[in-house]
């Protein structure tokens, strides 16, 4: 067993790390369907919410495959898939000019206003 | 992940210490932060297996089906099954948000060069091992499964969240399955316990090797990829395990189970762990099925992915003209 | 002993349980879209049998109808582990399990309708009735149509039979919705909504199979041409299926084939799909699967479907 590590946490257990490539992106061979991301409204009034992704070759399929792979235990009312490609993203590397400057606008909250207690309604 | 391509070393050492920062609070890594390539290959070999293992899990229990002994067993056996897939999707996801495709690494899975957990190269033989399943080899898989959700890297989190959350039902039907054929005849009790002994073992090398056989486990740790040692968590399997066996009315294989007051746990015996590094190598007794049945879905498959992919040019092509 | 491990007889003793409690990043369960809530379909729905209605020519009714689900829900239940992609194995599964649960509710009811088909088990066996109907029945008194037991082949192959068999079985469904018998109007009721999304499933891959490469249009049409013929038999009408519609219980099928020939030739335009020239295959003597005579499959595949539970006719599961 020397030199042969394990890691037990590959969900249903020991399976060998060692010695295990790990894939280079960009390595397939066939020309895969493309990646999409779901998501499901759990209930009228709340946010669609993102669940995961899926491969589809269209939108339509896509929409189908959300339905089927996300929705089994009545999970939403309503889904929405776009492909993955298409979801611009924030960089982490902008984490402090993005979003550092609302930290102190407290003034946005109410909790910064001061009523006394025996106003009611407030 | 590009700025390390060219960043100094000064930069660089500002981007391992940003990423330290954030495991040592305990908050998660996400896909678009920077990430030592040790830890990013240790996760992509790590959720693929997982992923892996789902996939080809769906095998052993897919084998009873067809033969289910009731409709409602067949609904749920089914259901368990389909799950697996799910998970398996799930994680495949997760690990695409490292940059591999799922093409890629089921080329990698066909091919033999990754691996998934040995358990699934036991075969199945009565009906009562999906009960055994279940109760055993889920219930190894919550111990392992549940501390993940944890886990430093986002996505994996999140695809462990959901499919700890699915899975809840999975060992609960192996349970009552075994419970209601106990509670059945002379024959499926036997069944029941045949399947037991059978299982019992291979479940416990569910958790791997000992600890002191797992040398880089330290690293994942250290990362938060990996959140228990092997036999902490084999430790804690055993101590579930007894009790329900005692509820179920039957026995484990193993002469030197006991209670240990004095260590607050289970003494139990040793696995054999050359059987172990044989299924490991290869040579298990359904290794070279599942990797062929994997092999042929895949294969079998690729016109019809292919089609559906050229119909898809073909729409948007008509939409453009 | 170790008292700190759930007893796995109470419910809330699920390794499981506070898994997002204990999961600081997690927040509450509404922002994850976990499902919860099933229905019952029988909910609240008078099962007594109207008193004017045969109960055996009900029974035989439910029979027909369930058998169809049941032996189709198995085949594609085959596919599990098998199919092109993941995503569309879990979708396969999906339909399978929808038509298990109709076969399931079909043959409680065929039984409820008249005790009389169900098959005598050993004296105290604790073989529900819907399990004795399935897996201690004989191929010859099936009901089902023979498309829906012949082996599976490719997955064009599933793709044409589920269109066709879907297209047939949503059209009944959405007369017998108002059936005089309260049970299979619910029955259909739910049943629609499965249908129409298998329906929809097929006929979204039929046309992408007939458009997409050669290889895939190849496939098509010689699953179509192969299954034609079995066509026909799903749009004849029984004498079973005739009484029942008499009586306001059951849908004749030949009332619907101008329905269901409106969406076939629908999917087969826009595919740009010849219509297959195959004649009906022929019964014995007229007798076709709804009279219990089948294809050579059937038998072989109820013999894997009921080794288990004949192996234990006492048995418990």
């Amino acid at each position: 067993m020397s030199g042969q590590d394990f890691t037990t946490e590959g969900g249903h257990g020991a399976v060998p790390l060692q010695g295990v490539p790990a894939a280079k992106p960009g390595h397939g061979s066939e020309r895969e369907w493309p990646l999409y991301e779901v998501f499901v409204r759990g209930k009228r009034g709340l946010n669609h919410v993102h669940v995961g992704s899926l491969h589809a070759a269209d939108d339509e399929m896509a929409l189908r495959h959300a339905r089927d792979v996300y929705t089994r235990r009545n999970e939403g009312v309503s889904v929405w898939v776009v492909q993955a490609r298409h979801v611009a993203a924030s960089s982490p590397d902008e984490k402090d000019p993005m979003f550092a400057p609302s930290g102190d606008k407290v003034y946005r909250h109410p909790t910064f206003y001061s009523i006394p207690d025996d106003v009611p309604h407030m | 992940m590009t700025t390390s391509d060219t960043a100094t070393d000064a930069q660089l050492s500002a981007l391992e210490a940003r990423f330290e920062d954030t495991i040592a609070r305990s908050e998660r890594i996400e896909p678009r932060d920077w990430m030592p390539e040790g830890y990013r290959k240790t996760l992509v070999r790590q959720i693929a297996q997982h992923a892996h293992s789902e996939i080809i899990g769906m095998q052993p229990e897919g084998n009873w089906i067809t033969r289910a002994p009731s409709l409602r067993r067949k609904a749920i056996l089914l259901a368990k099954v389909q799950d697996e897939a799910g998970h398996g999707l799930y994680l495949y996801s997760a690990a695409e948000t490292l940059g591999v495709s799922r093409g890629e690494l089921t080329e990698m899975l066909i091919e033999g060069r990754q691996k998934y957990s040995s358990i699934f190269n036991y075969p199945t033989l009565s009906y009562a091992d999906v009960g055994t399943i279940g109760w055993l080899v889920d219930g190894a898989a919550i111990c392992n499964q549940v501390p993940l959700c944890r886990t430093s890297y986002g996505p994996y989190g999140r695809a462990m969240i959901r499919v700890c959350k699915e899975e809840s039902f999975h060992q609960r039907q192996g349970y009552e399955l075994l419970m209601t054929m106990m509670q059945g005849t002379e024959e499926q009790r036997a069944m029941v316990q045949e399947s037991v002994n059978r299982f019992w073992w291979p479940a416990l090398m569910m958790f791997g090797p000992p600890d002191e056989d797992s040398p880089n486990t330290a690293q994942s740790m250290a990362w938060g990829i990996k959140r228990n040692t092997n036999d902490d968590l084999r430790q804690r399997f055993v101590d579930m395990s007894v009790p329900q066996a005692e509820a179920l009315g039957v026995t484990f294989p193993d002469p030197d189970l006991k209670w240990n007051a004095e260590r607050g746990h289970h003494d139990f015996g040793e696995p054999d762990w050359d059987e172990f590094m044989q299924v490991v190598k290869g040579n298990g007794p359904c290794n070279a099925q599942r990797i062929a049945h994997r092999r042929t879905a895949h294969e079998d498959g690729a016109w019809v992915r292919e089609a559906a992919l050229a119909f898809a040019d073909r729409q948007r092509e008509a939409a453009r003209a | 002993m170790s008292h700190l491990t759930p007893d796995p007889n109470v419910s809330a003793g699920s390794a499981y349980d506070g898994l997002l409690e204990h999961h600081e990043v997690a927040g509450d369960s509404s922002q994850w879209a976990f499902g919860t809530d099933f229905e019952d379909p029988l909910a609240g729905v008078d099962t007594t049998v109207p008193a004017d209605v045969d109960p055996a020519a009900l029974a035989a009714y439910c029979l027909m109808l369930g058998d169809d689900a049941l032996v189709m829900s198995h085949r594609l239940s085959e596919w599990c582990s098998r199919a092109p992609d993941l995503e569309e194995d879990i979708a396969l599964a999906n339909t399978a399990l929808d038509l298990l649960g109709q076969a399931r509710l079909l043959l409680a009811r065929a039984a409820a309708a008249d005790p009389a088909v169900v098959p005598a088990l050993p004296e105290g066996s604790p073989v529900p009735a819907e399990d004795a109907l399935a897996f201690f029945r004989e191929a010859g008194d099936f009901r089902n149509v023979r498309l829906a037991e012949v082996p599976n082949g490719d997955f064009a192959h599933t793709v044409v039979r589920l269109l066709l068999f879907s297209s047939v079985r949503l059209a009944l469904l959405e007369q017998l919705a108002s059936s005089r018998d309260p049970v299979l109007s619910a029955i259909a009721v739910k049943g629609v909504k499965e249908l129409a999304y298998h329906r929809d499933y097929a006929g979204r891959w039929f046309l992408t199979l007939a458009q997409g490469t050669d290889e895939s249009r190849r496939r098509l049409e010689a699953a179509l041409r192969e299954l034609w013929p079995l066509y026909p038999e799903l749009l004849t009408t029984h004498p079973v299926e005739q009484s029942v519609a008499e009586a306001g219980v059951g849908v004749a099928p030949d009332s619907v084939a101008s329905a269901v020939e409106v969406v076939l030739e629908q999917v087969l335009a826009v595919s740009e799909v010849d219509r297959p020239d195959g004649q009906p295959l022929a019964g014995v003597r007229g007798r076709t699967g709804r009279d219990g005579l089948h294809s050579e499959a059937l038998s072989r595949m109820l013999a894997e479907m009921q080794v288990v539970a004949r192996a234990h006719p006492t048995g418990r599961w």
